[in-house]
């Protein structure tokens, strides 16, 4: 039986963010995943947006971790070589009752310690964003809002943990969770869990299971808090939009969300969306023709020249609410339990400030927490040719023939590219799309899919019907005619 | 960097054609960059018949036409072929990037016809709305993972568009074993040639629905089904109309856009609307000196056409050449 000092359920960008922090430490981690791979779940359709801390209340668990994030990430991304884009944002206001809001967003951040925070007028706006509405009449500019690819971020955080020491089990889904009594074993084991994969028992349990954190939750014995998912639907603009904002745009937030934004990506193609309907089903993706149309017509009030022929992709997030605020605690009545749910908007940013509120919650409550002498702090960065000079390039393929490689012509992705993806973790078509951005460009795959189910099947041992777009059932192919 | 008289990127029909003809024009310094493993561009994947009727006067299949003209190509010994070779990056001096593994040049050409063929538009292009799930392929990637690769995409198909690529792939899938469902076509008559409805669609009595359009997409990991809905004449949904298709696969095979970002790059005048150079002239563009031939000038409906206009786009470039004598 696998056996740790602590396992955390779930592998998206908290999960990976609190596994990678405490590996610093002596103690015996394990990660457990539903998913083919880490970030599958909700972490896969975040926006990438490094807030700065505003729009939250002054007095909320996520304003808090909101602005230490924003500093934290960009020293975790350092550290990890994951690209990070200070590019700033506007909270776009049109009349005068907006202008006053912005000048109580703008005290509402100062007080939660959001830097640098300035009211811009209409002058300064026509200045530095003439693609916005002549309409708008100033907005609150945040310089120390940034983008990062959320995915990479995850799969990065995971790939240094278990550099440092944590086993992560993928497609490992939690059925069961025993309390073992008290003093039962000499090593103080608290919980057994269940799942897919056999059992493994740990003495600290910590929930990041995102949608499902209520269920676990309750597996353990803590029926407190219920996961209402909140769908947002965003839309995926050409590279070639690439300026038509300098900012990530926002308009006035509304009680529920941040409303629909015009989003600047680490990749280059700008996003429009998320909307913000709650749903049912912790499974329902799909995406509607009214979501479109709520995306055009909110954005189109910030930038009116945007054209729906430029929409290149579309898919449905879920963020998995909970009430207003953040849940990160130790749960008394099942000791050893930390529940870290509700981590919507702004958790991505929060993500590294949850980790360390996490560690703080273990070690008052009983865990020693002894550092490793060699902690594997750095990462080495991963290359991506659509984000170096053609100079670079040059060099890369004199290095490697390979990346002279050419797999995915829309986004320029070498085979060298493909294969380092998949000697990393990429296990499916979408794994190799979010690592690598190999089919995410203009022709979705049409002329490269069959070169990169060949490069999987080399790589992986695996038969190409067994390749699959993101984990089991989803196979691409039906039948290998060549057997006939 | 080195310098080369004409330089033709793309080794379909279009930029074979273009090289033939450039050197029966009397050019005899031509480099031909051809990004796949093999010369012969799309018409390797078409397997069926129909090809060269106007232009060698013979029914053909796809990678029979190409075959002939691979063979025109290579009794050329000034025609230099080079594989596996992907355009990066072009200049409007006609300074073009290409990369092969191991390898990253820069060439200069004094003359450059641009030979890169059409994407397919997607699902996303025509905002189909409902879930990602495997199973759902634009029509010339299900041809292609067929008739090269050898693997059967799906059993239970339904094709929206009725573009002659989902026309012939509705055959070609029901050749194979599989069912074809329905074909669904938003506009009142098809896009495709007579006879491809007649000889893939008709013959086989596959179900085909004018003024019907595919209103969603279900299924979490592979497609389950799709429901179907009637339009009227301004694309109107028409409620009581809806009906639903179990399926396992849908194909999407809703037009072709012509691949010009590299001349876009250089600062060809495109219009946006088409993907297309700005032209009053065959395969011209705004820039002297730098042609574009075949789907990449305009979509046509049959490789004979490119052929025949893309001998043009040769002539063109070696009377260029002659004019900087």
């Amino acid at each position: 039986m696998n056996a740790y000092d602590i396992i955390v359920i779930g592998g998206g960008v908290v999960g990976t963010s609190i596994a990678r922090e405490l590996s610093r430490y002596k103690l015996r981690i394990g990660l457990l995943e539903k998913e083919e791979e880490l970030a599958f779940g909700v972490s896969k359709s975040n926006s990438g947006i490094i807030h700065p801390g505003t729009q939250n209340p002054t007095d909320s668990l996520k304003g808090k971790l909101c602005v230490q994030g924003n500093k934290l990430t960009r020293k975790i991304c350092k550290e990890l070589g994951v690209v990070f884009k200070e590019v700033g944002e506007l909270i776009v206001a049109f009349d005068d009752s907006g202008m006053e809001e912005l000048m109580r967003l703008k005290k509402e951040g100062e007080e939660l310690g959001v830097p640098k925070l300035e009211i811009v007028d209409s002058a300064w706006l026509k200045k530095n964003e003439p693609n916005l509405s002549d309409k708008a009449a100033g907005a609150l500019y945040a310089p120390t809002a940034g983008i990062i690819s959320p995915y990479r971020f995850a799969y990065d955080l995971g790939e240094n943990a278990a550099k440092n020491g944590v086993e992560i089990h993928l497609l490992t889904e939690v059925q069961n969770i025993n309390l073992i009594p008290e003093n039962s074993t000499a090593e103080k084991y608290r919980f057994e869990v269940s799942t897919s994969k056999g059992s493994f028992r740990a003495r600290y349990l910590i929930n990041a299971a995102g949608l499902f954190a209520d269920e676990i939750s309750k597996m353990a014995g803590i029926d407190n808090f219920k996961i209402t998912p909140r769908k947002g639907e965003e839309f995926l603009l050409d590279k070639n939009d690439e300026h038509m904002t300098d900012h990530l745009l926002f308009p006035l937030p509304t009680k529920t969300s941040k409303g629909v934004l015009v989003i600047k990506t680490s990749d280059g193609n700008p996003m429009i969306g998320p909307t913000a309907k709650e749903v049912e089903d912790k499974e329902d993706l799909s995406t509607t023709d009214e979501g479109l149309e709520k995306v055009l017509s909110s954005v189109r009030k910030m930038i009116p020249t945007i054209n729906s022929n430029d929409i290149i992709a579309y898919f449905a997030g879920l963020r998995p609410a909970s009430g207003h605020d953040f849940i990160v605690r130790y749960e008394d009545k099942v000791p050893g339990l930390i529940n870290v749910a509700g981590i919507q908007s702004p958790g991505l940013t929060a993500a590294p400030a949850i980790a360390l509120m996490v560690r703080d919650l273990l070690k008052k409550n009983g865990l020693t927490l002894r550092r490793k002498i060699f902690f594997h702090r750095h990462r080495r960065k991963t290359v991506h040719l659509f984000a170096v000079p053609l100079s670079e390039t040059e060099k890369l393929v004199k290095k490697d023939a390979a990346y002279g490689d050419i797999v995915c012509r829309c986004e320029m992705v070498s085979a060298k590219e493909v294969t380092d993806a998949i000697a990393r973790g990429a296990k499916t078509l979408d794994g190799i799309k979010f690592r690598t951005r190999a089919q995410a460009g203009r022709c979705h795959g049409g002329f490269c899919t069959t070169r990169l189910l060949r490069i999987l099947a080399d790589e992986t041992g695996k038969k190409v019907i067994d390749i699959t777009k993101r984990g089991p059932g989803s196979e691409i192919v039906k039948k290998d005619r060549r057997d006939v | 960097m080195f310098e080369r008289e004409l330089v033709i990127v793309g080794g379909g029909p279009a930029g074979m054609e273009a090289a033939t003809s450039a050197h029966k024009s009397g050019v005899r310094d031509i480099l031909l960059l051809e990004r796949d493993q093999y010369l012969g561009g799309i018409l390797n994947q078409c397997i069926h018949p129909g090809f060269g009727i106007e232009h060698f006067k013979e029914v053909l299949t796809g990678p029979e036409y190409a075959d002939r003209v691979i063979k025109q190509v290579t009794s050329m010994p000034e025609i230099e072929v080079s594989l596996r070779s992907f355009a990066v990056h072009l200049t409007k001096d006609k300074v073009l990037t290409f990369m092969k593994p191991g390898i990253l040049e820069n060439v200069k050409a004094k003359a450059l016809i641009m030979a890169t063929g059409c994407r397919e538009r997607t699902r996303e292009m025509i905002h189909i709305p409902g879930t990602r799930p495997a199973g759902v392929f634009p029509a010339g990637l299900a041809q292609k993972l067929i008739n090269i690769e050898g693997f059967l995409p799906g059993k239970e198909v339904v094709i929206v568009g009725s573009g002659d690529i989902g026309l012939i792939m509705a055959r070609r899938f029901l050749l194979e074993g599989a069912k074809v469902k329905a074909v669904i076509e938003i506009q009142k008559k098809s896009r495709g040639l007579l006879r491809n409805i007649v000889q893939c669609i008709d013959d086989f009595d596959i179900p085909m629905y004018f003024s019907h359009k595919v209103s969603n997409i279900y299924g979490r990991n592979r497609v389950e089904k799709v429901s179907v809905i009637k339009v009227d004449d301004d694309f109107n949904e028409l409620a009581d109309s809806y009906f639903e298709i179990e399926c396992d696969t849908v194909l999407i095979s809703v037009g072709l856009i012509p691949e010009n970002e590299l001349i876009e790059m250089a600062g060809v005048e495109i219009d946006k609307k088409t993907n297309t150079p700005i032209t009053e002239e065959v395969n011209k563009t705004s820039i002297p000196g730098l042609f574009v031939c075949g789907n990449s000038f305009k979509v046509y409906d049959i490789a004979d056409s490119v052929s025949r206009d893309s001998a043009i786009a040769g002539e063109l470039a070696a009377e260029y050449l002659r004019s900087l004598k």
